[in-house]
This record gives C-alpha cells, sequence and structure tokens, in this order.
C-alpha cells in the first residue's frame, strides 16, 4: 500500500488530504494555493472507501459509504412514505369491502391504480423495508469508514502545525507582540479557564475541548442501527403478540396469544359521555356546537384477570386462579406478564335473551313465557298443563341468502329469526310459525296459538386488543443512545486553537465544526489582556 | 378565568404586531447601525417578550380553566406553536441580536395565530385517548421542536431576500415570491373569515354525499362551488356556480377557492402599490444582514430544533403510541408526516455536514422543511383523515 | 492487510444483507402459523352432541380428518355431505373425522347435523380454546393428521368431494 510521507516526516495513510501530524496539504489540490481554506471535514483524512475501487465487495462498500448515496435514499424513502399517505392504508379502510372495491368506489380510477400498485400495503411491501434496510447498511458502512480515520487523525493530531496550516483555517491572526512569553502566558490561562485542554510542544500550543461531541453522529447512528435491530426482531417468532379479544359481559375467555395461560371474566363495560349540566362551565360552548352527549368521556372495562392453574388440555375445563381485578381504559392498559390488554372497541346493547308469551291469538290468554338465552337456546321449553314450545330452528343473524332461504350470517343474535312449533293440549302435534324481529308468517295463516314478543335482555361487549412486544426494550434502547447520540453531536462544538510563536509573531488559527459566532465570541475572552489580535473571519473576507 | 385567557391572547397578538413595527423601524433607523444602541429594536425585542409574557399567561389561564393543558386541538396546538416561535426567536435574538430576524419572525406568528382563531376556540373536554399526561409531553415537545425548526425558515427567507438576484426574473425569484404570496393568502384566509363571520354569513345545503345518503352541508362564506346535488334551503344566498363531486368537501374546497381569490387581489394590490415583488422590496431591509451569521442562525435552530424535535414528535410521539393505541407506530398519516420532517431534516443535516450545502442551498432546504411541517400541522389535520383529527 | 480489509468488509456486508434477507424472508415466506405442517398437533378433549368426550391423542394409530366450521358458513355447509359420504367409506380404513364446531350453540348445531344426516363426531369449541391452539382463521380450515399425530396438510379453501377423498386417502394409516 502506497504510504504519503510528509515534509514533516510523518507516514499518512494513502489518500490523506492534511498531515496528520503538521496539517501540510498533502494532495496537489491546495499547493501554493494560500488563499483557498482548507476543508477539514473529517480533518483531512483518508476516507477508506474512497482510497479503494477494486473486488465487487469494494464496490457494494464503496456506494453504500457515500453519504451521497445515503442522502438520496432518505430521499426516496421520504417520497415513498409520503405516496403512502396520499389514500388510507389498508389497516385503516373499513373491513366489510374489499380493498379492491375501496378503492375503486372511494377514488375512482386513481384509487384502482393506487391498489393496483400495492401503494395500499406500502409500508409493509417488500421495497420498502428493502429501503429501509439499505439506509441501515448505509448507516453502518458511512459509520465505520469515517469514524475510524477521524479517530485516527484527532489521536494523531500533532501540536506544532505548519504555518500553511494555521494560514488556511477560517480563523486567522497573525500578531506582531513585544513580549511573547508573558502574552502566551495569559492565553494559556484564559484559555485553561474556558475549559479548553491545552498541549504544549516547541512553544507552539493546541488547545483543544469537547472533542467528545465529534463522536455524536457515530453515536446517533449506533442508536438508530439498534432501533433497526429491534425493528427486526419483530419478525422473529414469539417475540410478538396482536390478538384481538371481544368479551360479552359476564363471559371469561381465554386471552389469546398467551397460550391458554390467562384467562379474562369481563364483568361490565361503561361508556360515559360529557353531558352539559355535569360538566365544568367552560366546556359548555364545546359540548353544544358538537350536541350533548356526543362527545365520549370514558371508555371502560371492568374485567378480572384469571391464571390457570396445573395442566389442563384445551376443551377442558381449565382451573383457575383469580391474578387481579383491573379496569381497563383507553390510556390505562392491563399488564400482566410481558402481555398488555388495551380496551379499544365495544359494542352496545347485543340482544341476550328473548322473551315471548305463548297466547291464543283470539282471546289473547297467555299460557306461559317463554325466556330464550340467543347463545345457548333450548330445545324445549315446557310451560305445564300440556303447553310447550319447541325450537325447530334458530337463526341468531336471520337473512335471505341467494337462493331466497333464510339462512344465517354469523352467530351474533344481532337479528335473531326461530321457527317454534308450539304444543298444547288441543294441538298435541303442534302448530309451526316462523318468527323474525317485527314479524311472524304462519305456514298456512290458521294457527289458533302465537308467540308473542314480550322483551328482550341486552349485554353490551368489549373489544380489547392483547399485545405483546418483546422487542419494546431494545427500541427503547436504541432510541435513548440516538437521543444521547444527537444531543452529544448537536449541542456542543468540538474547537480548537493553534498557536504558533516564533521570530516575535505570534499566529493563531481557530476551528470549530460549528458554531463559528460561538469561537469568534469565546476567542474575544480568549484574548483578553493579550496583544494578540482577532483573527479575522477569512471566510467572510472573500464575499 | 377563560376570559381573561383570551383577553391575554389578544394582548399578546396586538404586541407582537407592535413588536413587528419596532423591528421594522430599527432597521430603517439609519442612527443605529450598531444594534446595541437602536432604540427601536430595544422596544421590539421589549414588545416581543411582553407579548410571549402576556400569551404565556393565556396558557396558564387557559390550562387552570380548562384542567388539561390547553394543546388538545387545532387552534390550541396552533397558538402554542405561534407562541414557541416567539420564545425561540426571543432566545435567538439575545445571542445574534439581529433584528431583521424579529421583523420577519413576529409576523409568521402573527399569522399563526389569527389562523388558529379561525378554528373553533372554545375549550372542550377531552375524549379518552387524550386522557393521559403524555397530551402535554409530547404535544408541547413536538410543538416546541417544530418552532424551533421553524426559525430556520425565518432565517432561510432572510437569506434568500438578501442573495436572490431581483433584478431578472428567474425561477429563484419565483419561488421567493411564491412564499410571499403564500403568506399572503394565509392573511386573505383570515380577513375572509373574519369578515363573513362577522357578518354572521350563513347558508346551508341539501346534498348527496358519497355513499349516497342525503346530508346538510353548513357554509359559512358565501358559495362558489355546491356541494354534490346540493340544494340550497337558506334564502337570497349564493348558490354556487360549479357543483362537486362527492368525494370532495366542497366546503374546503370553497375556503380554499375563497382564500385563493382574495389572496390573488391582495397580492396584486400589494404589487400595485410597491410596483416591483414583495420580496424585492423586501430587499433593502436586509441590505445590511451578515449573510454568515444568518446561515448560522439557519444551521443552529436544526442542529436545536431536530434533536427536541425527534423526542417530542417522534419518541415521546411512540411511547404515547403505545399506551393508547397499543402500538407505538402505526403508519398513521400524521406519524408518517412525523417521519417525513424528520427523514427531511436529517437530509439537510447530512447535505450540510458531509456534502458542503451551505448559505443559499441551506435556506432553500429550511424553507422546504417548514413547508413540509405546515403541511402536517394543515394539511393532514384537515384533508387527510387519520387518528390525529381531533380538531 | 487489503486482504484483511476485504475479509472484513466481506463479514460486515453478510452479516447486513443476511439480516435484510431474513427479515425479508420470515415476513413474506415463513408461515406464522403456530400449528405447522410436520409438527405434532397439539392435543384437546372436547364433548359432542351425545355427551361422549373426545380426546385428540386416542386417535394415535388412525388418520384424523379434523375440520373446525360453523353453520353460517356456507363452504362449510357445502362440505359436509362430501365429507360425511366420504367418512362412510374411510371409515372402515382407519380414517376419523371429527367436526369441530366454533363454539355456537347446542341447538344450532344439531339441527345442522341433522338437517344434513351427518354420522361422525360433532364436537364444539365452545370457548375457542382449540380454536386458538391450532390458530385457525378462515372457516372451514381442514387439518389433516397421520397416524403418528404430524400434521400432514392444512386446508382452509372450501373442498370438492373429490379433494375430500384424495385428502382421506392420504392419511390412510
Amino acid at each position: 500500500m502506497n504510504h504519503v510521507k510528509c515534509e514533516c516526516g510523518h507516514v499518512n495513510p494513502f489518500g490523506t488530504v492534511l498531515c496528520e501530524n503538521c496539517g501540510r496539504a498533502l494532495a496537489a489540490e491546495g499547493e501554493g494555493n494560500s488563499e483557498k481554506l482548507h476543508d477539514m471535514r473529517y480533518d483531512g483524512s483518508a476516507r477508506r472507501s474512497q482510497t479503494y475501487n477494486k473486488t465487487i465487495v469494494d464496490k457494494v462498500w464503496n456506494f453504500f459509504s457515500s453519504v451521497k448515496v445515503g442522502v438520496w435514499l432518505i430521499v426516496i424513502t421520504l417520497i415513498a412514505s409520503a405516496i403512502g399517505t396520499i389514500f388510507p392504508q389498508e389497516l385503516y379502510i373499513p373491513s366489510n369491502v374489499t380493498p379492491e372495491q375501496f378503492y375503486k368506489d372511494e377514488y375512482g380510477i386513481l384509487g384502482q391504480l393506487y391498489y393496483q400498485l400495492g401503494f395500499h400495503r406500502l409500508y409493509g411491501s417488500w421495497w420498502y423495508m428493502t429501503l429501509i434496510a439499505s439506509i441501515g447498511i448505509s448507516l453502518v458502512i458511512c459509520s465505520l469508514d469515517r469514524v475510524i480515520p477521524l479517530y485516527r487523525a484527532l489521536k494523531n493530531q500533532g501540536v506544532s502545525r505548519h504555518e500553511s496550516f494555521l494560514k488556511r483555517q477560517r480563523l486567522f491572526s497573525e500578531s506582531y507582540v513585544d513580549n511573547i512569553e508573558k502574552n502566551v502566558e495569559q492565553v494559556k490561562k484564559n484559555l485553561t479557564a474556558r475549559r479548553y485542554r491545552i498541549r504544549e510542544e516547541n512553544g507552539n500550543i493546541l488547545a483543544e475541548k469537547n472533542r467528545f461531541s465529534r463522536w455524536g453522529p457515530y453515536v446517533n447512528h449506533i442508536g438508530l442501527i439498534i432501533f433497526l435491530i429491534g425493528a427486526m426482531l419483530r419478525f422473529f417468532p414469539g417475540m410478538y403478540v396482536d390478538e384481538v379479544l371481544w368479551l360479552r359481559e359476564g363471559e371469561t375467555k381465554e386471552i389469546p396469544g398467551t397460550n391458554g395461560e390467562y384467562y379474562l371474566k369481563h364483568h361490565q363495560f361503561i361508556l360515559e359521555t360529557y353531558q352539559k349540566e355535569k360538566e365544568k362551565d367552560v366546556f359548555q360552548e364545546a359540548i353544544d356546537r358538537v350536541g350533548d352527549g356526543s362527545v365520549a368521556k370514558n371508555f371502560q372495562s371492568n374485567v378480572t384477570l384469571y391464571k390457570k392453574q396445573g395442566d389442563s388440555l384445551p376443551g377442558e375445563e381449565p382451573k383457575l386462579k383469580e391474578v387481579k381485578d383491573f379496569s381497563i381504559r383507553v390510556n390505562e392498559p392491563l399488564k400482566f406478564d410481558s402481555y398488555a390488554v388495551y380496551q379499544v372497541n365495544y359494542k352496545l346493547n347485543e340482544l341476550n335473551k328473548m322473551t315471548f308469551d305463548l297466547i291464543d291469538k283470539k282471546s289473547g290468554k297467555s299460557f306461559g313465557k317463554v325466556v330464550i338465552d340467543l347463545l345457548n337456546p333450548e330445545k324445549k321449553y315446557d310451560l305445564g298443563n300440556g303447553y310447550a314450545v319447541e325450537i325447530a330452528s334458530y337463526l341468531p343473524d336471520f337473512y335471505f341468502d341467494d337462493e331466497g332461504n333464510p339462512a344465517t350470517r354469523s352467530r351474533v343474535p344481532n337479528n335473531p329469526a326461530f321457527v317454534f312449533k308450539m304444543i298444547a293440549p288441543d294441538r298435541p302435534k303442534g302448530e309451526t310459525s316462523f318468527v323474525a324481529i317485527q314479524q311472524t308468517i304462519e305456514p298456512n295463516e290458521n294457527n289458533k296459538y302465537k308467540m308473542k314478543f314480550s322483551g328482550i335482555e341486552t349485554k353490551n361487549l368489549t373489544g380489547l386488543v392483547v399485545r405483546k412486544d418483546l422487542t419494546l426494550w431494545v427500541l427503547g434502547v436504541g432510541g435513548a443512545i440516538f437521543m444521547i447520540g444527537l444531543i452529544q453531536g448537536l449541542y456542543w462544538q468540538h474547537r480548537r486553537i493553534w498557536l504558533k510563536a516564533d521570530n516575535g509573531k505570534i499566529m493563531l488559527a481557530g476551528h470549530t465544526n460549528k458554531n463559528w459566532f460561538g469561537l469568534k465570541n469565546e476567542l474575544d475572552i480568549i484574548l483578553r489582556d493579550t496583544e494578540i489580535q482577532k483573527p479575522v473571519d477569512q471566510k467572510q473576507l472573500k464575499e | 378565568m377563560a376570559e381573561l385567557s383570551s383577553t391575554l391572547l389578544y394582548i399578546a397578538f396586538i404586541l407582537y404586531l407592535i413588536g413587528t413595527f419596532f423591528f421594522g423601524g430599527s432597521i430603517r433607523d439609519k442612527r443605529g447601525k450598531d444594534e446595541k444602541t437602536n432604540r427601536w429594536a430595544r422596544l421590539g425585542i421589549a414588545a416581543a417578550i411582553l407579548g410571549f409574557l402576556s400569551q404565556l399567561g393565556y396558557f396558564v389561564t387557559r390550562w387552570i380553566a380548562a384542567g388539561h393543558a390547553p394543546v388538545s386541538n387545532l387552534f390550541e396546538f396552533t397558538t402554542f406553536f405561534g407562541m414557541m416561535l416567539v420564545g425561540a426567536f426571543i432566545i435567538i435574538y439575545f445571542i445574534y441580536k439581529l433584528s431583521a430576524l424579529g421583523l420577519f419572525t413576529l409576523p409568521v406568528a402573527l399569522l399563526l395565530i389569527a389562523y388558529a382563531s379561525m378554528f373553533p376556540t372554545e375549550i372542550s373536554p377531552l375524549i379518552p385517548a387524550l386522557q393521559s399526561d403524555w397530551l402535554k409531553i409530547h404535544v408541547t415537545t413536538a410543538a416546541a421542536g417544530q418552532a424551533i425548526l421553524a426559525i430556520s425558515f425565518v432565517a432561510g427567507v432572510l437569506y434568500l431576500t438578501k442573495v436572490v438576484d431581483q433584478s431578472k426574473a428567474t425561477k429563484k425569484t419565483f419561488w421567493l415570491e411564491f412564499v410571499m404570496f403564500v403568506l399572503v393568502t394565509t392573511l386573505a384566509f383570515v380577513i375572509v373569515t373574519t369578515v363573513f363571520r362577522a357578518m354572521d354569513y350563513e347558508s346551508v345545503f341539501k346534498w348527496i354525499d358519497k355513499n349516497g345518503q342525503e346530508a346538510e352541508m353548513e357554509f359559512h362564506l358565501p358559495a362558489l362551488v355546491a356541494p354534490h346535488e346540493g340544494e340550497l334551503l337558506t334564502k337570497d344566498r349564493l348558490a354556487g356556480f360549479v357543483e362537486l363531486p362527492a368525494i370532495l368537501s366542497a366546503r374546503k374546497v370553497n375556503t380554499v377557492l375563497w382564500s385563493t381569490f382574495v389572496g390573488l387581489i391582495l397580492y396584486g394590490v400589494i404589487r400595485l402599490i410597491l410596483r416591483k415583488r414583495i420580496s424585492a422590496a423586501l430587499q433593502p431591509l436586509v441590505k445590511n444582514l451578515n449573510l454568515d451569521v444568518v446561515d448560522e442562525i439557519g444551521y443552529r435552530s436544526v442542529a436545536i430544533g431536530f434533536p427536541v424535535f425527534t423526542l417530542g414528535a417522534l419518541i415521546f410521539a411512540m411511547i404515547w403510541a403505545q399506551i393508547a393505541w397499543t402500538r407505538f407506530w402505526g403508519w398513521d398519516p400524521k406519524e408518517v408526516w412525523a417521519l417525513i420532517t424528520w427523514l427531511f431534516y436529517a437530509a439537510y443535516l447530512h447535505l450540510r455536514l458531509s456534502r458542503g450545502w451551505h448559505g443559499e442551498k441551506s435556506a432553500w432546504l429550511a424553507v422546504i422543511g417548514f413547508a413540509i411541517i405546515m403541511f402536517n400541522l394543515i394539511f393532514v389535520n384537515l384533508v387527510i383523515a387519520g387518528l390525529h383529527s381531533y380538531a | 492487510m487489503k486482504k484483511r480489509r476485504l475479509i472484513t468488509r466481506s463479514i460486515i456486508l453478510v452479516i447486513l444483507l443476511g439480516a435484510l434477507g431474513y427479515t425479508l424472508y420470515s415476513n413474506f415466506f415463513m408461515s406464522k402459523e403456530k400449528v405447522k405442517v410436520g409438527s405434532a398437533a397439539p392435543d384437546f378433549v372436547l364433548t359432542d352432541l351425545e355427551g361422549k368426550k373426545h380426546q385428540f391423542s386416542d386417535y394415535r394409530g388412525k388418520g384424523v380428518f379434523l375440520n373446525f366450521w360453523g353453520t353460517w358458513c356456507k363452504p362449510c355447509e357445502r362440505e359436509m355431505p362430501y365429507i360425511e359420504r366420504q367418512y362412510q367409506h374411510y371409515k372402515n380404513l382407519g380414517v376419523e373425522v371429527l367436526a369441530v364446531n366454533v363454539g355456537e350453540s347446542k341447538l344450532v348445531v344439531e339441527k345442522f347435523a341433522e338437517k344434513y344426516g351427518l354420522n361422525f363426531p360433532i364436537v364444539i369449541d365452545k370457548n375457542q380454546q382449540v380454536l386458538h391452539a391450532y390458530d385457525v382463521d378462515p372457516l372451514p380450515t381442514t387439518f389433516l393428521i397421520d397416524k403418528n399425530g404430524k400434521v400432514v396438510k392444512i386446508i382452509t379453501a372450501p373442498m370438492t368431494e373429490r379433494e375430500v377423498r384424495d385428502y382421506m386417502e392420504m392419511i390412510k394409516p
């Protein structure tokens, strides 16, 4: 490998722009052009990726090592993300229509195109995930390629810098003073007071502070990489659970995703709204505008959590031990083990029981009441004295199917319908009648008896979501490191001041990686009580 | 308490307005080349600080009255954003002592507050999803981050106003002027809405929505466009010249049309008076500006604002989303646009640090960044339906 | 030196691309079902309409045609007579049918069985515990289980009578 030897004798790695030791320009670029300022990015060190370009591995490496490529990846991700918000993602569309239908009906030809291009699932698509992963790869390689040479450069930096290096710093001054020693001593005192670390060599001074801020970008990149790893872990089996659990009041069910370990009993669902008379005066106007009682105040499920004791097979009645009572509310999930159960949905007043009277159509006389549990109806209800009602057919969610036959849409009693067989002493074989909500159909319209609807009982349902996410702590660690890195890199600045004194002349140069205004102000303080000229901003002179 | 709160906001508004004029005066003031001795500038910053304190009073009293942090709807959030913008400006002013920054920042804050007031301003109770301590933590940090980032926009506009060559029409003059036009249009929106509100204008339409259902739509501006199969129910009101398809909200389109038309007229009048581009007219105000300092203000506000924004709009947001919505990230449009904002400023920092995009390029980027923030605040809330549509 | 660098770079790239590859693979190609083809079918105990308990592990040595269904599900309804007819033939060849209803009322299931004259055991998974254990999503879903209790195939689409026959043939011990 070619090393580059500087005039000062220091041997630099190939590709170095400014000598690590004395700061002389090594590349032909700046030679002799004393007006030009040094580009101090990465302190003129050799970025590894730019020095080689040989095998395919190196080519791939160099591709990802480029900040230009990194920025392009960011920009492409940005645009892709924006496209995903033009129409709602599949996740947020109503579940009762097919996506194809929805995008076409709702947004016409554009919606159809959106669907066909797969943008309705953009954020889960292979190419979007590849984009994010490419940013991750770029993060790793860019950081590696820069942090190592930068670390080397800052570690190896010499105290005595060549005159040309000082002259080509943005802040520079040359002063002729009578008493060099006195001035230098004063500067050193001032620098120490400003918490600079001072190194001296043959009367040359390098004062430096907040070098750690230079590592900020790399620290935050590490944080981001950990975050991305956390996001990736999600795809490993067992790391993540996302289940839905609907519970009627009074019901106890296994909590899905817990492998039958936990059970939940739902006691009561509470929905509260803001009522005008009950709320503070300041809210009256707002409640008036949207309508009294139309803004939700609280969604709450009162539940009891049980843990299964001992081994039991699915289907067997498990032995349950009470763990705790809890009120699940929005923002207050029920937490146990690594699980959390959230309040996300509800259904009010689902039909639960229906009551009918068996009556004589003419006289209206009742022969008894039948209370039908809509979730578990009996086959036969005996009313005594020879009267009984049989259920010949039960359709919990009644509709007429394509062939015009009565059928049920689901097992949920949304629209219950029955075929009753009414047995009476004078009708031992029974009379048949079809009863649905607000309608009764008799086969030949000459029944003597009738099932007269007399009342309903309803129950509320709560819709809960069960989550387990073992990746959260990884994401948390990543996020925390990212924030630390950001603050480290952006809220502090790495400042360096070089001082070279010979022949009655003091040369002073300053560099910072940002906030030049701050450095200039600080130099005022550092040069206080000295005869040294305040450095001139050579960049501003150019303009 | 609620009344006191409104009064304080009103006072703050007036003070910002006064501050703007003082800062304008400070630049015109020939004697005060040295900023430190410029009396006008001192009056300007005093007005800004008093205004800020007054608005802080509004914030605190409203918090007490409501019992929750007043950042729960579009009005409250936007006014808070304005307040943070002024707060960020005050801090930066004391570092850099730049009057021109005040002259440009205070009008932006004024526009934000005025714009916010066009939405329902009454104190409303919190829906269950918002009943959390994270409301104040997440929203205030996010707003603060955005406000600090917005300073870079103001610095960018200052920079561009000075460097863009106004002697001939170019792409640059066009886009800079476009920024000015958008600001004028926002003003037009405020004026139009206020005027018709003062007149108590109202017209009701019967229309057929996209589900084929009959519905009623209320207009508070004369209808230039009618809703789908709309039928005017109110007497002596404009019935609209064009009928819109059902998927577009006629009321929103109507508001946009009114704002644009009045904005164009207003802009035309301004051009007639000035006899040159607005940005050209502003140029003399910034001629003494030190571009390096303006560039640095822009960069520093991004450097300071970016971590705050990340913390508030992404990290705190994720923590709260995990608690309230069961998942820390769900690709809700507002979340996505926060990510887009974040990606954009990340690109800004990389371009600046590694590719040397300083000065003018940086300034243009700052303008685009602010456009993204405003898009997220206005468009995503009002047009793209999502979980964040609280207003 | 140069060689070492090449090796380091290659290793890092392989790790990074491997991570990406695995993520994409597990997201798009790996089945996320709890019960996979080739794995042992979880044991369970359910009661049939006559009140008789059926423990799944008792069927070891026989092929089991495990069908999850509901009365409201049209494709389930359509394939029931096919299953019944093939059951009549294959029950003598060591194939058992176990139809797990997803927790409807006994009345409804009984009426349904009566209507179609179903003779194979129908069990009701009242609390959907078995449904969860098998992670059944669409209805009907059928698990073909061989004589060793291993899942041979999972069918999540409606079947024709011919397919029902082929599947029973497949698990014949």
